[in-house]
């Protein structure tokens, strides 16, 4: 028996197992809560199909007009079919561009030349922002970044709209 | 009888000491508003407990009649607030209480910064006030949207933006407090439910043990 070595005390082994046991039998216990709680940042999320908005594309013109559709929104043990709305249009490239109609300042609902004062614009009435038909945002408006676009896609010349696209403020 | 009572529980158990711990010890006079009127600043803290015990009250009986379900939230708080005797009473108590806990809180911490109460040896337990400070505006926070009206829709639609502001985390801080990464609905409800009435709570309790154990231990900070 050397001196030198350090001995572990009966005391102490038992310290040792019992609070590693224990703590294992904790940590174990704690697994599954956890990995539960977490569950919905680790889901993948579906970015959603896109879905047929009943727009033909030969309607489609340079004045933008309101298209209203619905999506089906599953929310875990709830599904419902919440409605959607767009502007829709083709630009000067004749490109099809279809905005979200909320406000980027306060989640108002923005409509095509809603004030008679601004023409070629798009209004917001609860706080007189403004958006260029392009979607931009006027500076000096309340809202500070430009309106979203939808993803979109056309089949057999029927408009197919996604997830609305936020874009950053100038 | 009740004497009786007493003393047949003490002569087994010796509860006198266990009594005496928790509720029999001197005020000091400077903290004793019938010496000076102006110490009832001393009151808040106790105050604030005082109506958090309410709130704990009222909240527990309003779970007989809430529901955490999107489809029937809201009924079930307007059945509560129309159709129930008291209930009206009930969930104003746990409404006004949320905003008069603030308050009483805030006035406490005000009395504690400007007596300079939490110097040392206090710090700690100044620590854990302002723990317990952030655990009450997210128990504020998660009661809002439990009555699922548009108030409270809008109210954590707005909450949860702020919490996606967070530098690195935000976004999944965000989806793990809505349960969705782009809906505030059922999930969203259920959960803030379970931490309203949980989870919080839970950890309000642990605070709470450990401020006033703190303040037994330190005693009340001299006077000024």
């Amino acid at each position: 028996m050397s001196d030198k070595k350090q001995q572990v005390s009966r005391r102490q082994f038992l310290n040792y197992t019992l609070t590693g046991v224990g703590g294992f039998m904790a940590a174990g216990l704690l697994v599954s809560p956890l990995r539960m709680a977490i569950d919905p940042v680790l889901k993948e999320s579906s970015s959603g199909d896109l879905v047929n908005v009943g727009l033909s594309v030969d309607d489609i013109t340079s004045e933008p007009q309101r298209v209203d559709w619905t999506v089906e929104q599953v929310d875990g043990w709830y599904e419902s079919e919440p409605s959607r709305s767009a502007w829709v249009f083709k630009n000067d490239n004749g490109d099809i561009v279809a905005l979200s109609p909320i406000c980027t300042h306060l989640g108002c609902v923005v409509s095509w030349e809603g004030s008679e004062d601004y023409p070629n614009q798009f209004f917001c009435p609860c706080h007189d922002g403004r958006y260029e038909k392009d979607g931009t945002n006027v500076p000096g408006t309340p809202p500070l970044a430009p309106l979203p676009y939808y993803e979109h896609e056309v089949r057999d010349g029927i408009l197919f709209l996604g997830n609305p696209i936020s874009r950053e403020g100038a | 009888m009740l004497q009786k009572l007493y003393d047949w529980i003490d002569d087994r158990v010796d509860i006198t000491p266990i009594w005496r711990d928790i509720a029999d010890h001197e005020v000091p006079e400077h903290v004793n508003p019938a010496h000076h009127f102006s110490a009832f600043v001393y009151c808040f803290g106790g105050l604030t407990f005082f109506v958090v015990v309410i709130q704990i009250l009222s909240g527990m009986f309003l779970t007989m009649y809430y529901v955490p379900d999107i489809e029937n939230a809201w009924k079930s708080v307007y059945y509560l607030q129309t159709e129930v005797a008291h209930g009206q009473i009930v969930r104003g108590m746990h409404h006004w209480g949320a905003s008069v806990v603030i308050v009483m809180l805030l006035l406490h911490t005000l009395r504690v910064f400007f007596q300079g109460a939490y110097k040392k040896p206090r710090e700690l337990n100044w620590i854990v006030g302002v723990l317990i400070f952030f655990v009450m505006l997210g128990l504020g926070f998660t009661g809002y949207l439990l009555p699922w009206d548009n108030k409270a829709y809008f109210a954590t639609q707005v909450g949860l933006e702020i919490a996606e502001q967070v530098p690195f985390v935000g976004e999944q801080l965000k989806i793990l407090l809505a349960g969705d990464a782009s809906i505030v609905g059922a999930q969203t409800l259920t959960r803030f439910f379970a931490i309203h009435v949980f989870f919080l709570p839970g950890a309000l309790f642990a605070l709470l043990a450990i401020h006033f154990i703190l303040i037994r231990r330190q005693g009340i900070s001299g006077p000024l």
